[in-house]
C-alpha cells in the first residue's frame, strides 16, 4: 500500500518536473529566475524538513548554504571547475563533510538547545566569513558563469539553462527525500517525533538517526547554496546569517514535513511575496512576512502539505 | 597589568547591561517557557523610546540628572503600552503549543517589531549622547573610562538583586516560582496562571527595555541594533542555563570577558567568541551551567 502509494507520487513528480522545465521555455525571464531561486533555497528547507520529521528544527541552515555556495564559487574562481553540476554535487559533498562531524556533537541535542546551536554553529561561520579579506570580506565576491557539460552558454540562454538545471538537480533530490521518507529509516524520524523514548526501547538509535538527517541536510542544503551561487552571481557572508536561516525555518514551516511538493510550493510563495513586497512595499515587507507566518502558524501549524495529505488520509480511512 | 585591567573592566561593563537584557529572557522563559526571539525588539524600542523621552527632556530644558529619570520612564513605557498588549492579544493564541513553535511565533513578532520601529522612528539613527556625560571619567594609571560605564554596573547589580529578592522573598514572587515549577498544579491550588504571565511577560520586556533605554548613550540607535542583541543574549542565557537568574549573570560575565578577551587580543574573532564560547560550555554542561536536570518523559 505504501509502496503503491510512493510509486504514484514519484511519476507524478517526475512529470511535473518535465513539464516545468519545458515550459520554462516560455515564461518571461523574471518569472524563471523567481523559480530558479524558490528551487535552489526550497532544497535547503527540504533539508529543515528532513531533520523536523525527527521532532527538531535548525535555526543554522544557512550553515549549509553558505558552505555550499562558497565552495561552488571559490571552485569556479580559484580551481577552474565550471561545469555546473560538478559544483553542485562538490558544494553539498563538501557542506555534507562539514555537518557530519557537527551532527556526531549536534545529536546530543534537542529542542530549542538543538535550534540555538546549529544557529551558533552558522554565526560562527558568518564571523569567519566577514573577516576573511581573500574571500571580499563582508562584500563577498562575483561569480562568473558555468558551463554544462562541457558547453559554453550563451547570453540568450543561460537563464533558462541555469533554470533548467537547478529544476532537474532539485527535482532528483526531492524524489530521493520522498523515498527516504518512506524508507524504514525515514520512518524512524516520525516516530522520534512522537516520542524519542519508545524509539529507543524498540532499539533504534536516536542519536544516530538525527547524525544521519543532519548530515542529509547538510548535503541537500549544500546543493541548493551552489545552485543559488551559479543562479545568482554573486555570494557574501549573509548567506550564513541568522536571519537567512530564519526565512529556510519558515518556508519549511509553510510546507510542513508531510509533503516534499508543499515544501517547494511553500518555497516559491516566499519568493513570490519577496519581489512582490519589494516592489510595492519595500519599507514593510517584513512586517508582511511577520503577519503571514503568524496566520500560517494559527491555522495550518502543520503546513500546507497537511491540507491535502490529511484530507486524503482521512477519506482512505473512510473507504 | 594594565591590559589585564583593561580587558576585566571593558568586560565587566559590557557584561553589566548584557545580564539586565538576559535575565529579562530567562524570566520570560522560565514561567512562559518561550524563547523570545523578539526580545532584541523590546531592547531596540527601549533604546528609541529613551532616544525620544531624552530629547523631550532635553527640549524642556530639565536639569542634566533627569535625564536618568527620563530613560528610566522609557523602559517603564514600553513595558506598560506595548508588553501586556502582545502578551494578551497574540501569546495568548499560541501558549501550550510546541516550543520550536513558539521561537517561530516570536521570529514573527521580531519581523513585525523591526519594521514597526522603523516606521515609527524612521531609518535614520539617533544619538542620545548627554547622559553619557554625567558622571564624568574615570582614570586608572595612564587608562580612562567614562563613568556611565560603572553607573550601568551598579545599575545591573540593584537590577539583579532587586529581582533576586522579589521571586525569592516576596508573596508574589513565590507564586511565580510556583508557577515556574509547574503551572498546572500552580493552577490548581487557585493562582491566577494568566495574570502571572502578563506580569512576568511585562517584567521581561521592562528589563529588555532598560537595558536598550541605559545603553543607548553608547551606541547610535539604528534599525539593526536588535538582531546582535538577540544573538548575544541567547548566547548568555543558554550558556548560564535557560531560566536561572545565577546562570543569567555567570553567562554574561563569560561572555562579556571572553568578547573583551577577543577585542583586545584577537580582534578578527570578536564576532564568534562568543559562540565558541557557548559551543565548549555546552558540550560539557549540555543543559548550561545553572540547570536542573529534567526527567524525560515516556
Amino acid at each position: 500500500m505504501a509502496r503503491a502509494s510512493t510509486g504514484r507520487t514519484l511519476g507524478g513528480g517526475i512529470v511535473l518536473i518535465v513539464l516545468l522545465i519545458a515550459g520554462g521555455a516560455l515564461l518571461p525571464k523574471w518569472l524563471t529566475f523567481l523559480i530558479t531561486m524558490a528551487a535552489s533555497h526550497g532544497l535547503v528547507s527540504l533539508g529543515i524538513v528532513v531533520l523536523m520529521r525527527g521532532g527538531v528544527v535548525s535555526f543554522g541552515q544557512g550553515l549549509v548554504f553558505a558552505l555550499g555556495g562558497y565552495t561552488a564559487a571559490l571552485l569556479f574562481g580559484k580551481a577552474g571547475v565550471t561545469d555546473a553540476l560538478l559544483l553542485a554535487l562538490a558544494g553539498g559533498v563538501i557542506a555534507g563533510l562539514v555537518a557530519l562531524p557537527a551532527s556526531v556533537l549536534l545529536a546530543r541535542y534537542r529542542g530549542i538547545f538543538f535550534a540555538m546551536l546549529t544557529l551558533a554553529l552558522s554565526m560562527v561561520l558568518f564571523g569567519l566569513l566577514s573577516k576573511i579579506d581573500t574571500l571580499g570580506g563582508s562584500d563577498g565576491f562575483n561569480m562568473g558563469r558555468p558551463t554544462l557539460l562541457g558547453f559554453k552558454l550563451a547570453d540568450a540562454s543561460v537563464g533558462y539553462v541555469m533554470y533548467s538545471v537547478t529544476l532537474g538537480v532539485a527535482g532528483v533530490l526531492a524524489l530521493a527525500s520522498r523515498v527516504f521518507f518512506d524508507s524504514t529509516r525515514g520512518l524512524v524520524a516520525l516516530a522520534m517525533r512522537e516520542n524519542e523514548l519508545r524509539v529507543e526501547y524498540l532499539g533504534s538509535s536516536v542519536r544516530q538517526a538525527q547524525a544521519i538527517n543532519f548530515t542529509l541536510a547538510g548535503f541537500i542544503g549544500g546543493v541548493g547554496g551552489a545552485l543559488t551561487v551559479m543562479a545568482l552571481g554573486h555570494i557574501d557572508p549573509n548567506f550564513s546569517y541568522w536571519t537567512t536561516s530564519g526565512e529556510f525555518v519558515f518556508v519549511a514551516i509553510l510546507g510542513g514535513y508531510q509533503s516534499v511538493f508543499a515544501v517547494f510550493l511553500a518555497s516559491t510563495i516566499l519568493e513570490v511575496v519577496r519581489s512582490f513586497s519589494n516592489l510595492y512595499f519595500p519599507n514593510t515587507w517584513q512586517l508582511a512576512l511577520g503577519i503571514f507566518l503568524l496566520i500560517v502558524i494559527r491555522f495550518v501549524p502543520r503546513g500546507l502539505g497537511s491540507l491535502w495529505i490529511d484530507r486524503a488520509r482521512l477519506k482512505g480511512e473512510i473507504r | 597589568m594594565l591590559a589585564l585591567l583593561t580587558i576585566l573592566i571593558d568586560g565587566i561593563t559590557y557584561a553589566s547591561w548584557l545580564f539586565i537584557v538576559a535575565l529579562g529572557l530567562t524570566l520570560v522563559f522560565g514561567v512562559l517557557k518561550i524563547l523570545n526571539i523578539a526580545h532584541g525588539s523590546f531592547y531596540a524600542l527601549g533604546a528609541y523610546a529613551a532616544a525620544s523621552f531624552v530629547g523631550w527632556a532635553t527640549a524642556m530644558k530639565v536639569s542634566p540628572s533627569l535625564l536618568l529619570v527620563a530613560m528610566l520612564l522609557a523602559a517603564v513605557a514600553v513595558a506598560v503600552l506595548v508588553a501586556p498588549l502582545i502578551e494578551r492579544t497574540l501569546l495568548r493564541v499560541f501558549y501550550g503549543r510546541d516550543e520550536v513553535l513558539l521561537v517561530l511565533v516570536t521570529y514573527a513578532l521580531f519581523l513585525i517589531l523591526e519594521d514597526v520601529t522603523k516606521l515609527v522612528w524612521g531609518a535614520n539613527p539617533y544619538y542620545v549622547t548627554e547622559p553619557y556625560a554625567l558622571f564624568g571619567n574615570v582614570s586608572i594609571g595612564t587608562q580612562t573610562w567614562v563613568g556611565y560605564d560603572f553607573a550601568l554596573v551598579a545599575v545591573a547589580v540593584v537590577v539583579g538583586a532587586a529581582v533576586w529578592w522579589g521571586l525569592n522573598r516576596t508573596r508574589t514572587g513565590k507564586i511565580v516560582l510556583a508557577v515556574i515549577h509547574s503551572a498546572e498544579i500552580a493552577s490548581s491550588m487557585g493562582v491566577n496562571i494568566s495574570r502571572v504571565y502578563t506580569l512576568a511577560f511585562a517584567l521581561g520586556i521592562f528589563l529588555a527595555a532598560l537595558g536598550g533605554a541605559f545603553t543607548a548613550p553608547m551606541i547610535s540607535v539604528q534599525p539593526g541594533v536588535s538582531v546582535g542583541v538577540i544573538i548575544i543574549s541567547f548566547a548568555v542565557v543558554i550558556i548560564g542555563g535557560l531560566g536561572s537568574i545565577e546562570g543569567a549573570a555567570i553567562g554574561a560575565l563569560i561572555v562579556g570577558l571572553a568578547r573583551s578577551l577577543a577585542v583586545h587580543t584577537w580582534p578578527v574573532a570578536e564576532l564568534f567568541s562568543v559562540y565558541i564560547v557557548m559551543a565548549i560550555v555546552l558540550m560539557f554542561r549540555p543543559e548550561g551551567l545553572f540547570q536542573r536536570i529534567q526527567a524525560r518523559k515516556i
